[in-house]
């Protein structure tokens, strides 16, 4: 490192121990997903940020000293809207998105079950989603043996049964 | 201090049903802490429909001991495993790890315990001593400052993180507009309701933040972080030499002081207070080479810093209502649920709360310094529980919490539809920290913003004119413009180097 780079040694370390707390953070990470992600995620928030405007400007905006309901949502969805147009500029290179692989497939999965439950608790009560959903987790999301998955499922929905209906005294929709 | 409030509240601690809260808070934090993945404010998230069943101040004390717990747990994997349970011990996975190669990973872990318990002590006196002070002058408050002060802390959170400042600020903004989803206060029109009834009430904060922060992580730690579990090393030898407390004693209080002036800060907190410990030692050191390679100071600082940090982030929260980072927005919407407002008045109006809350941090404290040395080896074998198993406990635990909060299916399809987004956040780069964060003080600051104006008779230079408002938002601007500033300076430091670099003197003047 050469010494004009260095202004003052004691902020030197610091910048020092950030890069490589950095650096060490980096390693945990998957590839980056590169400017396409960068820019679909600025793009959905100047979206959100135009929308919010004029849906906000619809509301009314009143007068600063009799300000409408729509006033402050739409000072925020104009500052949304600036701070996105701001990172479509500058943001393409950044490195801290994240790529879309084959194991995405997990929380897709992951995300279907939870709606799965949530359609079928008030059908059916809780205990036998439930268990399906802990047998998707632990067998095909997880990974675990059957033997595994068929113990811990059974024990986990138990215990919830009895945590919930008796322990707590809430009255979660339930079958048995 | 009213002296009396302060043993009343450790008298309301000490009953069994507390102390069992407080058990069960620091267990919980502890464990998580351990376990990669969740982190304390997406358990907090997870967690917070027990608030609705149980009393207030048990709540919150077991909340609250989620939080600190967690502090301690982090280590463990950092030191054990070379893997920070939690941002704030990153730093101690350099000399920590290094011990633990050495073959003296108790040693390190004895020392972060005496050190963590050490800090947080220190900041829990700062913290009885401090709070009702700020909380006395922060009662003659008013609306222009309470909006100055919350748009400070929105801004603070979003710019002190790790990531980059400009996505955290979108994400902030987001948040703030979220929370106008609804019907107006002032008017009774609705706003981005779309016709939906259930929208009318507006978004329910605890459905908002299971679903960023505990589905949104839930998903996330599906993708990568599930396998193997890690086989950490033998751990032996807890309790510390007196050389070795002698070696590190200084770093304790040092680290003490450090966590404590910056977890003060909104945004500051944990994470900063152990790097600027860390740095300290290794700067003061007469031979900072020996740290990254097993300096017990090294893990002895940042440790001690982010408890006293931790614990002193409670200040903001208790005493003006203005949560530091994620965690405290958890407990501020933990509060709003059980119909206290937290801000000055809450030592006045709910002294019981108040003391309980932070006297039950030292017992906290205690019951962690006996989980973290005698008790060590339990936590170190859950390590080798797969993640695999407790992931499908969580996601249960969040769906049926979430369900049970007004027994509505509709509030588990908002949370899933906030899972997703704070999933996709994530991806892309954008923390959903600071979003629900500015959910949960984006009505305080409208409604602040709006009645200040109606005082100033729509002038909006009022808020600058009156001293505190008027400090507090050039401190806002100042935050806000001071990413770019730096962006400048830097490039302009760059150029100057290129040129001439006999004129370096000159980078640290800022630029306009």
């Amino acid at each position: 490192m050469s010494d004009e780079r260095t202004p003052s040694p004691d902020q030197d370390i610091l910048a020092e121990i950030q890069a490589e707390v950095a650096h060490e953070l980096e390693e945990e990470r998957p590839p980056a997903g590169g400017p396409v992600y960068q820019v679909v995620g600025a793009l959905v928030a100047l979206v959100v940020g135009i929308g919010g405007a004029v849906l906000a400007y619809g509301y009314g905006l009143g007068s600063l000293r009799q300000p409408g309901p729509g006033l402050w949502p739409f000072v925020v969805s104009i500052a949304i809207t600036l701070m996105a147009v701001a990172l479509l500029v500058v943001g393409r290179g950044l490195t801290d998105s994240e790529k879309f692989t084959r194991s995405s497939v997990l929380p897709a999965v992951g995300l279907l079950t939870f709606i799965v439950l949530a359609l079928l608790m008030p059908v059916i009560g809780f205990e036998i989603p439930s268990l399906l959903l802990c047998v998707v987790w632990l067998r095909f999301l997880g990974g675990e043996s059957w033997r595994s998955t068929i113990i811990t499922a059974g024990v986990t929905v138990a215990a919830f049964y009895f945590l919930f209906l008796y322990g707590l005294r809430i009255p979660l929709p339930h079958l048995f | 201090m009213d002296v009396n409030a302060f043993l009343d509240g450790f008298g309301l601690v000490t009953e069994p049903q507390n102390l069992l809260y407080c058990l069960i808070g620091v267990l919980i934090g502890m464990l998580i802490g351990v376990l990669p993945g969740l982190g304390p404010a997406a358990t907090i998230a997870i967690l917070l429909p027990i608030t609705y069943s149980i009393d207030p101040v048990s709540a919150i004390i077991m909340l609250a001991g989620i939080y600190y717990g967690a502090q301690y747990g982090g280590t463990i994997t950092s030191v054990l495993l070379r893997l920070p349970g939690e941002a704030s011990s990153v730093v101690t996975v350099f000399d920590g790890f290094a011990l633990a190669k050495q073959g003296k990973a108790g040693t390190a872990l004895g020392i972060a315990a005496i050190g963590s318990f050490v800090g947080a002590t220190v900041s829990i006196l700062g913290l009885t001593l401090v709070a009702p002070l700020i909380a006395g002058w922060a009662l003659n408050f008013g609306d222009p400052e309470y909006a100055a002060l919350a748009l400070l802390g929105v801004l603070l959170v979003a710019t002190i993180g790790n990531g980059n400042k400009l996505k955290a600020m979108i994400a902030a903004a987001f948040g703030l507009l979220l929370a106008t989803i609804g019907r107006d206060s002032f008017s009774g029109a609705e706003r981005f309701t779309f016709g939906s009834l259930q929208l009318t009430e507006g978004i329910d904060f605890v459905v908002v933040a299971m679903g960023l922060f505990g589905v949104g992580e839930i998903l996330y730690n599906l993708e990568e972080r599930h396998g193997k579990p890690h086989v950490p090393a033998a751990v032996a030898n807890i309790w510390p030499s007196r050389k070795d407390l002698k070696q590190s004693s200084g770093a304790i209080g040092r680290g003490s002081v450090i966590g404590f002036v910056l977890g003060v800060l909104p945004g500051g907190g944990a994470v900063m207070s152990s790097l600027a410990a860390y740095a300290t030692e290794k700067r003061i050191s007469k031979h900072p080479e020996r740290f990254g390679r097993g300096a017990i100071e090294g893990v002895a600082a940042p440790e001690t810093a982010n408890n006293a940090a931790a614990t002193s982030s409670f200040i903001p929260l208790l005493t003006l209502g203005i949560p530091a980072n994620a965690s405290m927005a958890m407990l501020f919407g933990a509060l709003l649920i059980l119909g206290i407002s937290p801000g000055p008045q809450l030592v006045e109006e709910r002294p019981d709360l108040f003391w309980g809350v932070i006297n039950s941090m030292y017992i906290g404290n205690l019951i962690l310094l006996v989980l973290s040395i005698p008790l060590v080896g339990i936590f170190v074998r859950i390590l080798r529980v797969r993640p695999a198993i407790l992931a499908p406990i969580t996601a249960l635990i969040t769906i049926l919490g979430v369900y049970t909060i007004n027994n509505s299916t509709f509030d588990i399809f908002v949370m899933i539809v906030f899972g997703l987004i704070g999933y996709l956040m994530k991806k892309v780069g954008f923390e959903p920290g600071p979003m629900v964060l500015a959910f949960v003080l984006g009505s305080i600051v409208e409604d602040g913003v709006r009645r200040s104006m109606l005082i100033f008779d729509g002038d909006p230079t009022g808020f600058f004119t009156r001293p505190i408002s008027g400090t507090i938002l050039a401190a806002f601007v100042l935050v806000a413009l001071w990413p770019a500033a730096k962006a400048m300076l830097g490039r302009r430091k760059a150029a100057t180097v290129a040129e001439a670099p006999a004129e370096r003197d000159n980078v640290d003047t800022p630029t306009r």
